[in-house]
């Protein structure tokens, strides 16, 4: 065997036996650092005859070029042994749980939820939101909506009032959001079409009946608007809010003072289970009060009766996300308690659309 | 209004079931509240006791075999001292619900003997109170059939959902009137026929409130037998849930369901001289058929004799001339009131009664008299005696209302195409007089419709009966471009608001509009004109100043429940007036406990602190935010209004005068006022006080300019006054170079004897951020030097050694 064939072999054994980079940079220095055993053997070949040269040189440089791999090798061995060994250092329990962020925790409160479902489908219907105060004068509550003074209608009405001013005028909470409509009237000429959510007021307390609750009024006024263009504005909303394909709904003449003709109307529904389903069964719920309005609410809202005519609705917005919802109780919707608004709130991102399904 | 269907059936003749003339109703305006078909009584049946034996091993009992008509004896066990072979009576088998007793019936076992099923008493009927034994029927009541049927029980209620304007309806005859315009039958006659009289009425009557009483009917009929009416007329009072008292009484009582006419009579021996009908006199008291003592004002009408009040107009009458079985000479009034005293009086006093109903809603002045003939005529019939002739007084009759209607309405106003002959036809089935046949009609409104006024109540009357559900739905005429914007600033802010603090894993709420007294005047309310006259309970009395009352107490609620860890929100209303300009719209939001923006509790990565000042002041920024307000351009002032902690909360404010909101801890004495307790902070922010955006033509943004060249950081601690605010040597680190530096980050705050008493350490980083060309380290010190002498000179800062 060649010296340098020997060389060859005791170098790469003492590659493959560095343990670690320190090692390996040791043998490195060992046999290429300036000093080391094959740059010596290079340095060797000036004094060599030119034939001894053409043999030597090639196999100095073989054993260089090997050499040189093999150091590179075991190099990228040793690194990939020590980033594995410290990966493994490093290892957590990723079964610890994390916190939830913020955006999952919170709630948005049904009523506020309801509303932006309304919002959305009347907003497709060409209808604006409209507002108005809540405490609210005799005349918008009543007179300008043509209950008149001691009418038995008004005591269908249980109302709130604050005590007389030095005029003896007493201003009250308003009952229904109908007094907006007189308040939209006077600000906005014909054609009208807006809904009106809002917080309204009764004295009267149970399951169903809370002191304070959410009306949505609806106002349609123009030249030709009625009770045909009503029944489908109405059943259109019930579908799209219910989220059904179809919906029988009754209107049922009735009154209140401020439409007429007047009526009530009815969706189907089946009670027969434990929660109440829309569009099947043989059951009807009342769900809300509707008429044209009446000539005497369009003069008191400066409107000529003869030339413009429209139709209005309420509705409890509360009763509605009752009902789609399947919250047993009113009273609850009132009390902040976190597990109630927790269950049946929704999330701040859940924003409903109708391209995206009011409810998901 | 309850009635039964025979009843209906007196004055409609009709083949319609029970089901037709239900849906019928509803869908005529005469909403079916409910029926009771009586079908629980249906398994009723009339037997017969045919042995009665000694039960073995009880004295009281016995065992009776009992025929129940199919030939096959039963055995039953009966405690009642009444039972004897022979009786015939009402039995009850296995599986019978009997409603007296709440109890369904299985076959029993009585100290040892076998019951199959028992023989009922009237209360377990729910036919009366007697209990004393079991019911017994004449020797030829038919053995086997339907006992329900042959007492009489077994006619329908029905029960209707009267609205107020429909005062024709509080009578059997006027729905039957309806049903038959509907096509549901033929309304029988319902003409009364004059009763003649002998001689006049003694009892002279003199109306002294004419705008209270326009119009008074009266006669005497002499020589009663007063006692309980006939077994038909009990039972179509008791079916209507009304106590049988005598037949002079039920005689009023049922006409005032029959014909929607109320009458009073009086024991004509017990009253006094004439009748004066007249306002009572200021504290006047009368003793009512209630047996209440009622304490009249001057605004209520009555009916007086010599002696005082012996009615209260319209609503009820007195004890003292009162009927009962000895009255021999009884006065028969009918009368007009006047709808808005009636109504008035009886709420003030708090009686309803069947007669203030009617005559709030308006009763038939052109049925004044003849209600008076048919109840001379019941009188007779049932009590015997000589009646007087009738006296009118102050009655000048009806003028009808006349409304003019072009018959194009219906189609205006429904857009039902209704022929205009049958318009006038349902019209005319109702009692209207169409004068007229063009295509506008002048009709004639009949006396006992005063709620039509105008076309469109006689529309709704067509269209009522015609069908509302003959009209198609169309929908309407459709925008012809895409919808715009429909929400106003103030209504986008608030939902952004309330998803903002959703999103912050806070949760809303809806807390009550009213708030206790006591709560209201510690956030700065409590003004009389924000009190109800009314509230429906002693802490829900005062219009809230502020959502944080209603919110703290929601939180107390939770934490009593166990849950200390909270975050709530309203974005709502608050009250600083009765006004509506004075209506505000405000996001307000609590923390307690340790209901961090990351979360609340014990966590293995870091245990949450308690909410403070700071979570209130995000939160509050995130709302003015997500609102659009100008962040960069706030004002953040110490302190804030009396509920706050003094050194704990803050104003935020757009320049001098524009407050946008409040946030901090809450001053002690606040919460114990609202008594909660815990770690808590809150803000509020006035959603309607934040600028409305400013129109702009486009919708471009800005240009974007980035500089090509490295961002740099330099720190600086400065030692200033403890009452120098950080926002000051910010605004004064700022104002160095307002080109070069970018931004400012307070990253530590120390406070230490080292550094002397009153003295606070305030350590910023500022970013750099070169715009020409890479800053030489001239540059920057030159930069860092402007900086320490702006803080010095507007702060009196120095640089930390």
């Amino acid at each position: 065997m060649s010296d340098i064939a020997e060389l060859e072999q005791t170098l790469l054994a003492e590659i493959a036996g560095a343990q670690d980079e320190q090692a390996i940079e040791a043998v490195r220095v060992a046999a290429l650092g300036k000093k080391g055993s094959i740059s010596e053997k290079l340095k060797s070949l000036g004094a060599m005859s030119p034939e001894e040269r053409q043999s030597q040189g090639p196999a100095i440089n073989g054993l260089k070029t090997r050499v040189t791999e093999a150091l590179t090798a075991r190099k990228a061995e040793l690194r990939d042994t020590a980033i594995a060994a410290r990966l493994e250092t490093e290892k957590v329990d990723v079964t610890l749980p994390v916190r939830a962020s913020p955006a999952e925790r919170g709630r948005i409160h049904p009523i506020s939820q309801v509303v932006d479902e309304i919002t959305a489908i009347f907003a497709d219907m060409g209808f604006a939101i409209a507002e108005g105060p809540d405490i609210e004068t005799d005349y918008y509550n009543f007179t300008a909506l043509n209950f008149p003074e001691g009418h038995p209608a008004r005591e269908m009405h249980d109302t709130f009032f604050f005590n007389p001013d030095e005029k003896g005028e007493r201003k009250l909470l308003r009952t229904h959001t109908s007094p907006v409509q007189i308040r939209t009237m006077e600000t906005q000429k014909p054609p009208i079409r807006i809904v009106i959510p809002g917080k309204t007021y009764r004295m009267d307390s149970d399951a169903t009946h809370s002191p304070m609750f959410h009306q949505l009024e609806g106002l349609v006024i123009d030249k030709t608007a009625n009770v045909a263009n009503m029944k489908w504005v109405l059943e259109e909303f019930c579908k799209a809010f219910f989220e059904v394909p179809s919906l029988k709904m009754r209107f049922r003449p009735s009154f209140f003072p401020f439409t007429e003709p007047s009526m009530e109307v009815d969706i189907q529904c089946d009670r027969s289970g434990s929660e109440v389903k829309f569009g099947e069964g043989n059951d009807w719920m009342e769900i809300l009060g509707c008429g044209m309005v009446h000539p005497n609410v369009l003069r008191h809202g400066g409107l000529d009766p003869d030339e413009y005519q429209g139709f209005a609705w309420g509705m409890g917005i509360d009763r509605i996300a009752m009902l789609k919802y399947g919250m047993p109780d009113l009273r609850a919707f009132f009390d902040a308690d976190i597990r109630w608004l927790s269950h049946y709130g929704f999330r701040p991102l859940d924003m409903p659309t109708l391209f995206g399904g009011l409810s998901g | 209004m309850k009635f039964t269907l025979s009843w209906l059936k007196d004055h409609l003749e009709t083949d319609a079931t029970l089901e037709e003339i239900v849906e019928r109703l509803t869908m005529i305006g005469l909403e079916v509240e409910s029926v009771d078909d009586k079908s629980a009584l249906k398994p009723f049946t009339i037997a017969r006791v045919l042995t009665a034996e000694r039960h073995p091993d009880a004295d009281k009992l016995q065992v009776l075999s009992v025929d129940t008509g199919d030939g096959k004896p039963i055995q039953v066990v009966c405690g009642a001292p009444n039972a004897r072979a022979g009786l015939i009576g009402a039995f009850a088998g296995p599986g019978t619900y009997v409603p007296g007793i709440d109890v369904t019936l299985g076959v029993g076992r009585i100290r040892g003997v076998e019951s199959h099923g028992m023989m009922c008493s009237e209360r377990e009927l729910q036919m009366s109170d007697e209990h004393n034994g079991i019911i017994d029927l004449p020797a030829d009541a038919p053995v086997g059939t339907s006992f329900a049927a042959y007492a009489g029980l077994d006619d329908p209620v029905i029960e209707i959902n009267l609205t107020p304007n429909r005062p024709d309806a509080t009578g059997v005859y006027g729905i039957a009137r309806d049903l038959a315009a509907a096509g549901l039958g033929k309304l029988k006659d319902g003409a009364v026929a004059r009763v003649k009289g002998e001689g006049a009425t003694p009892v002279r009557l003199a109306i002294e409130a004419p705008d209270l009483c326009p119009g008074f009917a009266l006669r005497l009929v002499r020589g009663v037998r007063n006692g309980p009416s006939p077994k038909w007329l009990q039972q179509r009072l008791s079916a209507i849930g009304l106590r049988p008292i005598n037949a002079l009484v039920d005689i009023t009582n049922y006409i005032t369901f029959d014909r929607g006419r109320p009458l009073h009579v009086f024991d004509a021996a017990k009253v006094k001289g004439d009748l004066t009908v007249r306002r009572a006199k200021e504290g006047e008291t009368v003793l009512a058929l209630d047996d209440r003592e009622y304490k009249l004002n001057g605004e209520v009408c009555v009916i007086a004799d010599a002696e005082g009040v012996e009615s209260i107009a319209g609503i009820m009458g007195g004890v003292h001339s009162g009927c009962d079985e000895n009255t021999t000479d009884v006065l028969i009034e009918s009368a007009l009131w006047n709808p808005g005293n009636i109504a008035r009086t009886g709420r003030e006093l708090g009686i309803i009664t069947d007669a203030r109903y009617r005559f709030e809603r308006g009763v038939d002045p052109e049925f004044m008299v003849p209600g008076l003939e048919l109840a001379t005529r019941m009188v007779l019939d049932l009590c015997g005696g000589t009646p007087t002739e009738t006296e009118v007084v102050g009655y000048r009759g009806h003028e009808p209302k006349k409304v003019t209607f072009p018959v194009s309405e219906v189609k205006r106003l429904t857009g039902l195409d209704v022929a205009k002959a049958e318009s006038l036809d349902i019209l005319k089935r109702l009692g209207f007089t169409p004068q007229s046949d063009g295509d506008t009609v002048d009709v004639l409104v009949p006396s006992w419709r005063p709620d039509v006024d105008g076309k469109a109540d006689l529309v709704e009357e067509v269209m009522r009966i015609h069908g509302v559900d003959n009209i198609a739905p169309q929908p309407l005429a459709s925008h012809a471009a895409v919808n715009g914007k429909i929400l106003t600033t103030l209504q986008i802010r608030t939902r952004a608001a309330k998803r903002a603090l959703a999103s912050r894993g806070m949760m809303e709420a809806v807390t009550w509009s009213f708030i206790p007294s006591a709560h209201a005047e510690a956030f700065g309310g409590g003004q009389p004109e924000l009190k109800l006259a009314n509230p429906i309970a002693a802490d829900m009395s005062d219009m809230r100043p502020s959502l944080l009352p209603g919110l703290l107490a929601g939180a107390q609620r939770n934490a009593d429940r166990g849950f200390n860890d909270l975050a709530l929100f309203e974005v709502s209303g608050t009250y600083e007036g009765d006004t509506p300009e004075k209506q505000r719209r405000v996001a307000a939001g609590v923390r307690r406990g340790t209901a961090k923006l990351d979360g609340a509790g014990r966590h293995w990565a870091g245990n949450a602190q308690a909410v403070g000042v700071f979570d209130a002041k995000a939160d509050a920024l995130a709302v003015l935010e997500a609102c659009g307000a100008p962040v960069d351009r706030v004002q953040i002032e110490a302190g804030g209004p009396s509920w706050y902690h003094p050194g704990r909360s803050g104003t935020i404010k757009l320049g001098p005068k524009v407050v946008l909101g409040h946030f901090g801890e809450f001053h002690p004495k606040t919460l114990e006022t609202l008594d909660v307790d815990g770690a808590l902070c809150g803000f509020e922010v006035f959603i309607d006080a934040i600028p409305e955006p400013k129109q702009k033509a486009t919708r471009t943004k800005p240009p974007l300019a980035l500089s090509n060249f490295q961002a740099v950081r330099r720190d600086f601690a400065f030692v200033v006054d403890k009452s120098v605010e950080a926002a000051a040597v910010i605004r004064a680190a700022g104002a160095a170079d307002r080109k070069l530096i970018t931004g400012i980050q307070v990253f530590d705050i120390f406070e230490g004897p080292a550094l002397g008493e009153d003295k606070k350490s305030i350590a910023i980083e500022i970013s750099i951020q070169p715009q020409e060309r890479t800053l030489t380290d001239e540059d920057l010190e030159g930069l860092a030097k402007r900086v320490v002498e702006s803080v010095g000179k507007q702060t009196g800062g120095v640089l930390r050694g």
